[in-house]
């Protein structure tokens, strides 16, 4: 088992996302240069958050032209598993991995907060550790996360059981209190129809120790180790 | 190609334009031996203006003491550097970017940033915190202010903070605390002080010292532009007039972006050993760079203007070397290896082009295209430049009397109104609204951000390993209402406040950093202000352990003849041996004894129910006259700053860290702006618990006891060397011994309830009575609703 964290120009969350898997999880996982088109064997990639390219033109434009991007979307076609937080999240939507598209918060401002977020889908690999409905606080930290998506993909969405994570309240009884950013269906996360390709804007990463004040970011970690751990036996 | 500006004749008058005056213009025929060229005279008005030479300053500065047994490296350089133990430094310094920042309010705050994170990476440190201290005028219309003033304050507030936000956030730093402030003087002159703090190995600290003839000098970074000119000389070391708005195109533009990339790769370069020295181009950029190296190198260097990355066609040596584009480093290589350092930056897509080498016999010539564009000695011209002893005059003493001062209310008078109007007040409110547009998780250090503890806590991963066991605690403070009072005290009170807030973290303060915000220093009266405040910050550094390792002066803030507040913001350094052992300002539990902690409380009847000295009447309403409640609810700042004793504060800062490091107590939070109702109230805020069936709730404070003074005096006054902390009832014998040994006065006040109540009893009556969300819906939604107001 082996994660790869793809470092683009303008990263800044590729060291969290890497000390989540090596310090706190104990996973084997290396950098990947966005020049590179070797995944180096990697079973799980992560697309990690930041400013990749100082999001100039639109969040996550250009990244998705780095070389690594063709070798991440071969990957993903082949069934591999990528997870796209916050600016990761952005890129796998503007390479067409994902479906949506991301607008700037409604309030017009960066926030940074911890927020809520319910587990919609338990079906992914992102999320089989997590009880459906559950609720994580984690953080959020971005301008541009209010996600969007025509009438036909949010129909698309629902009838396909992809959006896996909705903002709501501390007591999950209000989501439309909980949406930080105005986000259509309240949507923080969703995953592409073959459940293999997942975006989130909340930062998992952020919250994987007790001592940081928030440890619910674990379960989509530990859901992607047990799913790499069910491949492993499947293909044994 | 000969170009227009190297061929005018530089004349005084010219020099005069220049800012410089007719003793300096001697100086500097003095020192070449003939009269400059322009590019010379150029290079010398920016070395010697006020911004990079202290040449009003150094006298002072001289009188704070910058040693200490873990001072690595103390000022002159990029930033202090301070031994935290296993093998690792801190870096960090604070620095002002004011006139830039209303001239130009977003990019004057983002480049301040910028600059402060780039001293602290050229030292070898990966920055890993940055704070604001942030100070504008009045943002609410009142006596003082009208309606468009304030109107016009929100806007620089506004852009201020999103320039703050906008390049941390993209760097990847975590802004991670600061302060805000608001008083009529800021209204022309805003304060924008940052601080960044980095961790490196000891080992791998690098410095701005050129070494080695023949070593290569590199230009790395962003293409030099005509932005930003005269930055440092003519928008940083000259008052404001009606024409300061022309200044715009002095303020620089920060690219965060480009910054990241800058980071990275240096780091990278550094470690590749083929670096000998960095210098990063700040203030004066290519000019400060290359001449402060070969200076402090005791070498020359020799450059080609021609090689350096142009973003513009045309532009001559004057401006190449004047030019202050943001984002841009200069080092020096191992000669044969700075291919090494070539290809790093080459990976990171940034430029890097050999400019030059290192020369022996001092001198620093700029070439142009074969031409000589200037011709200095390096180092008179970096450490031989002007000093002044300007003249000191004392103001004269203000005649008050006690209707000056502020009177309070009758005994027994219920003050819960007043005390919502305090919670309300912009400098009280939370500052969530501007805090929340800051990254203040990023790099998953932060222990206690914004308002979670007094200070600001990040936790250091072994830059290896990756293993915690430290964390270090900062905290930037200033009064600048109390040093317009009195300046010596009220410096004195900055620096205690700055190490109490990091001692009520826990953490055991090591180092200051200081940034000193002035007026003109060609006014007798605001030398002496500075004069007093060096004098406090002295004798406050030296007795709480806390020695200067750098900072920054900021004079001529003043607009239209008008000075700010003198306004010395400190920053202290703190380490928290054990990162689990945060203090936090929160109450934990229902039924936690609430203390009252005092420094200079008289420890012999240490016990609960102890009565203090009280202080005369008049001198109570004198101290009073200068406190947050006075100038709120009464409209009035007069008097002195409380009475400051150093020994106090000392002793209260050694039982709090004794306490944390014991975990004896669950909470603590000093007393400062607002006084004691305003500590409690923020303990049962900051105390949301997720209950199982209702949801979260706050818990709430039930406090009575009785004393001699005034009830306002004593639940609103801002006497130091203060906090109160609550402990499980099991641990009050423990507390109650550790506070013995330190010779502090403990002093229990109530409980904490479940029950969202707050409620004060003074001398047998409620005075202050409320349920705490409605105390917390003024604190908390008060900063925006005033800004967001349309």
């Amino acid at each position: 088992m082996k994660f790869g964290v793809v470092v683009f120009p303008g990263s800044n969350c590729d060291h969290d996302a890497f000390y989540a898997i090596g310090n706190v999880l104990q996973k084997p996982v290396e950098f990947i240069w966005h020049q590179s088109e070797d995944l180096a064997n990697c079973e799980a990639i992560i697309l990690p958050g930041g400013f990749s390219y100082g999001d100039y033109l639109r969040t996550g434009a250009i990244a998705r032209f780095s070389p690594v991007m063709k070798s991440v979307e071969k990957f993903a076609k082949s069934g591999g598993m990528v997870l796209g937080i916050c600016n990761g999240f952005q890129i796998l939507c503007e390479a067409g991995l994902l479906p949506g598209a991301m607008m700037r918060n409604s309030g017009l401002r960066f926030i940074c907060r911890h927020v809520h977020i319910r587990v919609e889908q338990t079906d992914t690999p992102f999320t089989n550790a997590a009880q459906k409905g559950q609720i994580l606080k984690i953080p959020i930290a971005h301008s541009d996360g209010n996600y969007n998506c025509d009438e036909t993909t949010l129909a698309d969405l629902d009838k396909n059981r992809q959006v896996i994570f909705r903002y709501t309240t501390p007591d999950g009884s209000d989501d439309n209190a909980g949406n930080p950013n105005g986000a259509v269906h309240n949507i923080a996360g969703v995953c592409n129809r073959e459940r293999n390709v997942a975006g989130l804007m909340p930062h998992p990463e952020r919250a994987v120790e007790c001592a940081l004040g928030f440890s619910d970011g674990l379960v989509i970690f530990r859901s992607m180790v047990e799913a790499l751990v069910g491949a492993a036996k499947a293909t044994a | 190609m000969a170009t227009a500006s190297t061929e005018i004749r530089v004349t005084p008058e010219i020099a005069a334009e220049h800012g410089v005056t007719r003793e300096e213009y001697a100086r500097i025929q003095q020192i070449l031996g003939r009269d400059p060229n322009i590019t010379e005279l150029g290079i010398f008005s920016v070395m010697w203006s006020e911004h990079c030479s202290y040449k009003s300053s150094k006298v002072h500065l001289k009188r704070l003491p910058i040693r200490g047994k873990l001072v690595v490296q103390g000022p002159g350089e990029n930033a202090g550097v301070v031994d935290i133990g296993d093998g690792l430094v801190a870096a960090f310094k604070i620095e002002s970017h004011n006139h830039p920042s209303y001239v130009e309010p977003f990019q004057g705050a983002t480049t301040g940033v910028g600059g402060i994170l780039r001293d602290i990476f050229t030292m070898g440190a990966r920055p890993i915190a940055v704070l604001d201290s942030l100070r504008f005028g009045e943002i609410t219309a009142s006596k003082r202010t009208s309606e468009a003033d304030a109107a016009k304050n929100r806007r620089i507030l506004d852009g201020v903070v999103r320039g703050v936000g906008s390049y941390g956030n993209c760097f990847g730093v975590p802004t991670v605390g600061g302060e805000v402030a608001f008083e009529p003087c800021y209204s022309q002159n805003p304060l924008v002080n940052a601080l960044a703090l980095g961790i490196a190995k000891k080992e791998e600290i690098f410095l701005a010292k050129a070494k080695g003839i023949g070593n290569p000098v590199i230009y790395v970074g962003a293409k030099t532009g005509r932005d930003g000119i005269h930055g440092a000389s003519l928008l940083a070391s000259a008052e404001f007039t009606e024409e300061s708005k022309q200044k715009r195109p002095n303020v620089q533009v920060g690219d965060p972006f480009m910054e990241k990339l800058l980071l990275e790769a240096c780091l990278e370069a550094m470690r590749t050993g083929a670096v000998v020295a960095i210098q990063d181009m700040g203030a004066a950029g290519l000019t400060c760079s290359t001449m402060e190296m070969a200076s402090r190198g005791g070498t020359g260097i020799e450059i080609d203007l021609a090689k350096v990355p142009q973003r513009e066609t045309g532009m001559t040596p004057y401006e190449i070397m004047l030019s202050e584009s943001q984002e841009r480093m200069l080092l020096v290589a191992e000669k044969g290896r700075e291919h090494e350092v070539l290809a790093v930056f080459k990976k990171w897509g940034l430029d890097a082009v050999v400019v030059g080498h290192v020369t022996e016999g001092g001198i620093a010539r700029i070439n142009n295209n074969g031409r000589i564009a200037a011709e200095i000695p390096a180092h008179p011209l970096a450490e031989e430049g002007p000093v002044y002893h300007r003249p000191i005059a004392a103001p004269a003493p203000r005649i008050q009397t006690e209707k000056d001062w502020f009177a309070f209310a009758p005994e027994g008078t219920n003050l819960t109104a007043n005390f919502v109007k305090l919670l309300a007040s912009p400098a009280i409110a939370s500052k969530r609204w501007i805090t929340e547009q800051y990254d203040t998780s990023v790099r998953t250090n932060t222990l206690a951000g914004p308002g979670a503890s007094d200070a600001a806590v990040v936790r250091i991963k072994d830059p290896k390993s990756g293993a915690v066991k430290r964390a270090l605690a900062l905290s930037t403070d200033g009064n600048g209402r109390w040093c317009q009072l009195n300046p010596r005290v009220g410096a004195m009170h900055a620096v205690a406040e700055a190490a109490r807030n990091v001692a009520a973290s826990g953490a055991r303060p090591i180092a200051a950093t200081n940034c000193l915000n002035f007026g003109s220093p060609e006014k007798p009266e605001v030398m002496w202000q500075f004069s007093e405040t060096i004098d406090g910050l002295a004798e406050a550094c030296t007795v709480l352990g806390t020695p200067v390792t750098g900072g920054n002066v900021s004079f001529y803030n003043e607009t239209l003849g008008k000075s700010i507040y003198p306004t010395p913001v400190i920053g202290v350094l703190g380490i928290l041996e054990d990162a689990s052992r945060v203090l936090k300002i929160a109450f934990r539990n229902e039924g936690d004894l609430i203390l009252l902690l005092d420094g200079a409380g008289p420890i012999d009847t240490a016990t609960v129910g102890a009565r203090y000295i009280v202080p005369s009447a008049d001198t109570s309403r004198r101290e009073f006259s200068s406190s947050e409640y006075s100038k709120t609810i009464a409209g009035i700042v007069a008097g002195e700053p409380p009475v400051i004793e150093l020994t106090a504060e000392k002793r209260l800062q050694d039982c709090l860290v004794a306490l944390a490091a014991e975990s004896a107590v669950q909470s603590a939070h000093d007393i400062s702006d607002g006084g004691l109702a305003v500590t409690l109230a923020e303990s049962c805020f900051a105390s949301v618990v997720a209950g199982l069936q209702t949801g979260s709730f706050s818990l709430g404070a039930s406090v009575q006891f009785d004393d001699l003074s005034p009830a306002e005096s004593v639940l609103f006054g801002e006497r130091g060397a203060r906090a109160v902390v609550s402990a499980s009832p099991s641990k009050l014998a423990r507390v109650l011994k550790i506070a013995r040994q330190y010779h502090v006065a403990a002093r229990e006040l109530g409980k904490v309830i479940r029950e969202g109540s707050f409620r004060i009893e003074y001398r047998g009556s409620a005075v202050i009575e409320s349920s705490v969300e409605t105390l917390r819906d003024a604190w908390a939604n008060s900063l925006e609703r005033t800004l967001t107001a349309k």
